[in-house]
């Protein structure tokens, strides 16, 4: 059968929204990467000259360096540590019935409601009146009030849909309750926690309103260090990190996406 | 005599009952297993065939009652250390092992050695005719061989006792046959106890050495396939395993070991294998199929009817009959294709005087599946 004109035009309709929707949510970054390589120093829009020069201004730049491997570090300890917790609470709430589970539940879903200025200036006080220094396991500290809940929810639906049936068969077999934790729900859950750690690290990396509160000098995140950069220089050097930073995060989670599909492979689904 | 056959259960269930949040899914049950014998557990949806199994392997905790299994009370004892062998619906495969290493998986957790566990495992494979499929992983597998797996995985750990619920209600009809024979060769020659949950009438009459029949968390009747069949205890096993003929009766007495009914009239002495006959008054009477006679609409003493449809099935067709006197107004009978009557043809339904049983008629009011 023939497309009528109306057809057509919903056809093309919907591809000009489509397009629309692409452009307006990619638009800011092609913005700013275009931007990184005025050679101008100010942050002007469209360029007149073409420069590399603020990308090794970047990576010249100390404050970058440190940010980024401190950012790291934070992201590593912060999401791991978030992973175990909150992994281990997602298989008590969905395992377990016991006095108060709402509670704690609701407790440990707050971070969603409370804001992160909050959650920093609390940790900020809280450090301050314990006198705890003021270095990186503060941030890390920080990033996993912040990030857990995410992990929480993603592993307790990934339980949510896990077959029961596996641990039953594996019990029937002789497996005592710790070895079919290992050998069968583990493996299976395998991606689900995978996809939170990740999550919970690409949350972190890119945390900035609580960490302001948190960091020091030497402490600093590359958001924060960014943000103070951007206060003394309004050259492109920042819209240079940006690029940097998008195309970072778009390699890992390439590499991840390997991962998964190899995951896929060895048919844990 | 008692101790006896206390002896002879693998599996005593002693007034086990279970409640979800106040439903009760079973109420106190008492059951007990003969050793090597094939137990089905037949009944509707939700009816609590799979709690019962449940409990049985441990995965549930009896709200009461105890269970044991070869005399040994298990009631605190967790699913992995009761020795039993379970096969679901849906196989429960571990999808990140191949079949070697799912049937592997009972031999390890026990810590078999190397040696012996590649020679359990090649031999439980063979069992099951899947030798060269070792290395396959499950999703590689068709539904049958998958379910064979799973019995093969169940069965290298030697067993106390096989549960299996509804191992075959996922596969085709051909392939079902198929399975059931098979399960039932592999079953005999290694003499287990097993216990199967099936809600297909057919199956649990083909593979039983005995049957329970449960509704609303209780069990019916037990009994063997022909007991059963030819002598269910109440209306609910009488309608629920094979096809049943109702009629509204009047019981007059009982003379000489034969009761007395009016049916459609015309009296009818029956004598029925039934200890207990309900109060004299209005009864059911429960009559099979091929137990009713198709005559001539005259003949004396026969029950009046009108063929409303026939359906032909080809070995046989099936004579669907308006009768008063029947539950509902409906009879069915069989007869050879060859004699299939058209619609509106008056007849006349002979009723055997052996075999039929009488059912009080409240029971008939709630109990028809
Ligand atoms: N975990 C549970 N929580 C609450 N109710 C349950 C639970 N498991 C079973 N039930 C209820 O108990 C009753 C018996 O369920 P069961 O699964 O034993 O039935 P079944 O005979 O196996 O049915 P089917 O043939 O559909 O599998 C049902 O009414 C069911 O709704
Ligand atoms: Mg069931």
């Amino acid at each position: 059968m023939r497309k009528s004109l109306l057809d057509h035009l919903l056809d093309w309709a919907g591809r000009i929204v489509l397009i629309a929707i692409l452009a307006f949510v990619l638009l800011p970054f092609v913005v700013v990467a275009i931007a990184s390589f005025n050679d101008g120093a100010i942050l002007s829009f469209p360029p007149r000259e073409w420069s590399w020069r603020w990308y090794a201004n970047a990576f010249q730049y100390r404050d970058f360096g440190a940010g980024l491997t401190n950012s790291l570090k934070i992201a590593v300890f912060g999401a791991t540590i978030a992973l175990i917790a909150g992994a281990g609470f997602a298989y008590v709430l969905d395992r377990y019935e016991f006095r108060f589970k709402n509670t704690l539940n609701g407790i440990l879903m707050s971070p969603l409601i409370i804001p992160n200025f909050t959650i920093g200036l609390g940790l900020l006080i809280l450090s301050a009146a314990a006198s705890l220094p003021r270095n990186l396991w503060l941030v890390v500290a920080t990033h996993v009030v912040i990030v857990m809940p995410f992990v929480v929810r993603s592993v307790y639906v990934s339980l949510q849909n896990f077959e029961r049936r596996f641990e039953q068969a594996a019990e029937s077999l002789g497996g005592s309750p710790w070895h079919v934790l290992r050998t069968i729900t583990l493996p299976l859950l395998a991606p689900g926690l995978a996809s939170g750690g990740l999550f919970a690290a690409i949350l972190s990396f890119n945390e900035f309103t609580a960490s302001l509160f948190v960091v020091n000098q030497s402490t600093q995140t590359l958001p924060v260090a960014m943000y103070n950069y951007v206060r003394e220089y309004a050259d492109p050097t920042l819209a240079a990190v940006s690029v940097i930073y998008v195309l970072a995060v778009a390699v890992i989670l390439l590499i991840v996406h390997k991962f998964f599909r190899l995951e896929k492979v060895l048919n844990v689904e | 005599m008692s101790s006896e056959t206390r002896n002879d259960a693998a599996v005593q269930i002693d007034g086990v009952s279970k409640s979800f949040s106040g439903t009760v899914a079973l109420e106190p049950i008492w059951l007990k297993i003969r050793r090597g014998e094939f137990l089905t557990l037949l009944g509707p949806s939700g009816c609590g065939k799979t709690t019962l199994l449940n409990l049985i392997a441990g995965f549930l905790e009896a709200d009461e009652g105890e269970l044991f299994i070869d005399r040994e009370l298990v009631t605190q004892v967790p699913p992995h250390q009761r020795e039993i062998g379970i096969v679901f619906q849906n196989y429960a495969l571990f999808p990140h092992m191949t079949v070697a290493q799912n049937v592997a998986y009972g031999l390890r957790t026990r810590r078999v050695s190397k040696a012996e566990t590649a020679e359990r495992v090649a031999e439980a494979l063979a069992l099951v005719k899947l030798q060269d499929f070792a290395d396959r992983r499950p999703r590689q597998l068709s539904g049958g061989q998958q379910q064979r797996v799973a019995l093969a995985r169940a069965l290298v750990i030697r067993p106390r006792v096989l549960l299996l619920d509804e191992p075959f209600s996922a596969l085709d009809r051909n392939l079902r046959t198929a399975m059931q024979v098979e399960l039932r060769e592999i079953q005999t020659r290694l003499g287990l106890t097993t216990v199967f949950v099936t809600h297909d009438q057919n199956e649990a009459l083909s593979m039983s050495d005995r049957i329970a029949v449960m509704s609303q968390g209780r069990v019916r009747q037990i009994g063997a396939p022909d007991d059963i069949y030819d002598r269910p205890a109440n209306l609910f096993v009488s309608t629920f395993v094979g096809d049943a003929n109702l009629f509204d009766a009047t019981l007059q007495g009982v003379q000489g070991g034969a009761a007395e009914l009016i049916v459609g009239g015309a009296p009818l002495p029956v004598e029925t294998y039934q200890e207990d006959l309900p109060e004299p008054g209005p009864v059911t009477l429960f009559v099979r199929p091929e137990q009713c006679r198709l005559t001539g609409a005259e003949e004396q003493g026969a029950v009046p009817a009108i063929v409303a449809l026939s359906v032909y099935q080809g070995s046989y067709a099936e004579l669907h009959l308006d009768c008063a006197a029947a539950r509902g107004g409906r009879i069915m009978l069989r007869v050879p294709a060859a004699k299939a009557l058209p619609a509106g043809i008056p007849v006349g339904i002979a009723l055997p005087r052996t075999g039929p049983a009488i059912y009080a008629v409240e029971d008939a009011d709630k109990e028809v599946a």
